[in-house]
């Protein structure tokens, strides 16, 4: 028998309220075993009511869904015994010291830290020497370290990430990342949400998420590849006033700031850059640079968000 | 040039024998949009507390708005806008009720917050939540109205933590233009952000890594110094060498 997917989940709902407000919206997609899967969506999209359906600790509303295959309903127990769970929101024990948090989360496992200490090396060695610090006192970096340890030390076959990276800086975003890879060469299958665009590339495949229905799944190469438009990188020496300037141009179908660029797409097929240069000299634009672009993750989102 | 702004001249503050911010020197002038970066832990939060009026440094010099960061603190936060992404506004209250709130500490009269009110509702077209829970909106709803909140007094510099984490790329976008719009309009923007095509926005940045300010330039002119493409990079390059994790 072909081995099932690590995640199955199909038509998920979930509504709150008196209003109905639907936060997750018929969600279906599947993870295969030892895949980095990615959520990409911005806050309130419904990544994190995914994620607490996914871990069995909030009940659907529609739908169903399976861990390991597990149905998150009546196998919840079996679920709890193997997926890990970091949540968005730092929720381990701020009056434990580093280590007793550690060795709680192995006790409740029925395991030993020496046991799965293999997995969480590499990230505990970073944490070491603040062992017999309280976790309330860690710095941010250092508590969303040891939040994975704990996440890690029962060896799970599923690892959810909530998050992991949001509001911290690029360079310690990296370092995350790599440790994710890592996880995923030992073949732990991994769902992590993110609402930073730069990350997706670094996932397997990827599922892009608002107001709690998924707009597309694919990998990354594929996303950007099925980007419909032609894409110019426009520079000028003032960036507000090329925005302003391109948004009066009947030709042109949108156009955004990235980064010391302004990416542009055209309502008609091109070439566009003669005339646009033209059309913003006449415009008392200066240093004008325009160029034909690849897509990004970001460009793909903002197009999808604008239909 | 410019009338400056901010003028901090080796600006410095200990906690016991931790150097948080250590000599910090810069000017930041009218109408500029000056991003702040740095590595989690590098010392931009504590900077912004002297900044703001909020923490009285251990030695150097600083004036904001031209009042003194030592004596003047009162008189700062009066000429200040402040945005944080972890406390926008009150959620329990009405969009109208927020502004209104906001307005009558920054001491408003009942005429200028009726016309200010009016005003920001339409030109954020939030005319049909005007009387609707904060709490209900969009987050990024919540960040463009909790940045016009921090402008409602007219202040001269607008200090923004962070203040499109977690927002979707479109809605990053209107932001960036609401920053642009009060840049116009002579509001120095002071900005943090993780988001380094955020950085580019900018006229200038500063780089902190471990408690010093490491670069300060145009994004272009550091590019070139650094020979790279991107400010990702000059950030990567500056930021791996830190010492200090957090």
């Amino acid at each position: 028998m072909a081995s099932h997917p690590a995640l199955v989940v199909n038509d998920l709902t979930k509504v709150y309220g008196k209003d109905k407000a639907v936060a997750v919206n018929k969600v279906s997609f599947t993870v295969d075993r030892g895949e980095l899967f990615g959520l990409m969506g911005p806050d309130g999209a419904g990544k994190t009511s995914i994620f607490r359906m996914l871990t069995t600790l909030l009940l659907p509303d529609g739908g169903s869904a399976s861990v390991d295959g597990h149905d998150i309903i009546r196998d919840y127990r079996q679920i709890r015994n193997t997926a890990g769970y970091m949540p968005g929101k730092f929720s381990l024990y701020t009056d434990l010291t580093v280590e007793e948090n550690l060795n709680f989360f192995a006790t409740v496992f029925n395991t030993t830290v020496e046991e799965n200490y293999h997995l969480i090396k590499d990230i505990y060695i970073q944490l070491e020497r603040f062992k017999d610090r309280r976790a309330g006192k860690l710095s941010g970096g250092m508590k969303q370290k040891l939040a994975l340890c704990c996440a890690l030390i029962h060896k799970p076959t599923v690892l959810f990430l909530d998050e992991p990276t949001t509001g911290v800086d690029p360079v310690s975003r990296k370092e995350f990342w790599e440790m994710l890879k890592r996880l995923k060469d030992q073949n732990i299958t991994i769902l992590v949400s993110t609402p930073y665009m730069d990350e997706a590339t670094l996932c397997d495949r990827i599922a892009l998420i608002q107001q709690g229905s998924l707009l597309s799944i694919d990998t990354p190469e594929n996303i950007v590849k099925s980007y419909p438009d032609i894409l110019y990188a426009i520079r000028a020496s003032k960036i507000s006033s090329l925005l302003k300037v391109l948004s009066t141009n009947e030709e042109v179908a949108s156009a955004y700031a990235f980064g010391e660029y302004v990416h542009v797409t055209f309502k008609h097929e091109g070439p566009h850059e003669k005339d646009i240069l033209a059309f913003l000299h006449e415009q008392g634009l200066e240093d004008i640079e325009i160029k034909p672009t690849e897509p990004t993750i970001e460009d793909c989102f903002i197009k999808l968000l604008k239909k | 040039m410019s009338e400056t702004v901010i003028h901090a001249e080796n600006l410095t503050k200990r906690f016991g024998d931790f150097v948080a911010a250590n000599a910090l020197t810069l000017e930041v002038y009218k109408g500029e949009i000056f991003g702040f970066l740095g590595a989690n832990g590098a010392g931009k939060t504590t900077a912004m507390r002297m900044f703001c009026g909020l923490s009285i440094p251990t030695s150097g010099k600083a004036t904001i708005a031209g009042y003194d960061v030592y004596r003047q603190t009162d008189l700062i936060k009066k000429n200040i806008g402040y945005m944080s992404q972890k406390f926008s506004l009150y959620e329990d209250l009405t969009v109208l009720e927020n502004i209104r709130f906001f307005g009558g500490i920054y001491e408003l009269s009942n005429a200028q917050l009726k016309s200010k009110s009016d005003e920001l509702i339409t030109q954020l077209g939030l005319q049909h939540e005007a009387k609707k829970l904060v709490s209900g909106l969009p987050l990024g709803w919540k960040q463009k109205l909790s940045f016009s909140v921090a402008l409602l007094h007219q202040p001269k510099i607008v200090f923004l933590d962070e203040p499109t984490g977690g927002v979707d790329p479109v809605t990053r976008r209107q932001f960036w233009d609401l920053i642009y719009d009060a840049a116009d309009k002579g509001v120095t923007i002071f900005v943090t952000t993780h988001y380094m095509d955020e950085a580019e926005y900018c006229n200038r940045i500063s780089i902190m890594v471990d408690g010093k300010i490491e670069a300060l330039d145009s994004p272009g002119n550091l590019k070139k110094h650094f020979q790279v493409d991107s400010m990702h990079e000059v950030f990567y390059q500056l930021a791996r060498g830190a010492k200090r994790g957090e």
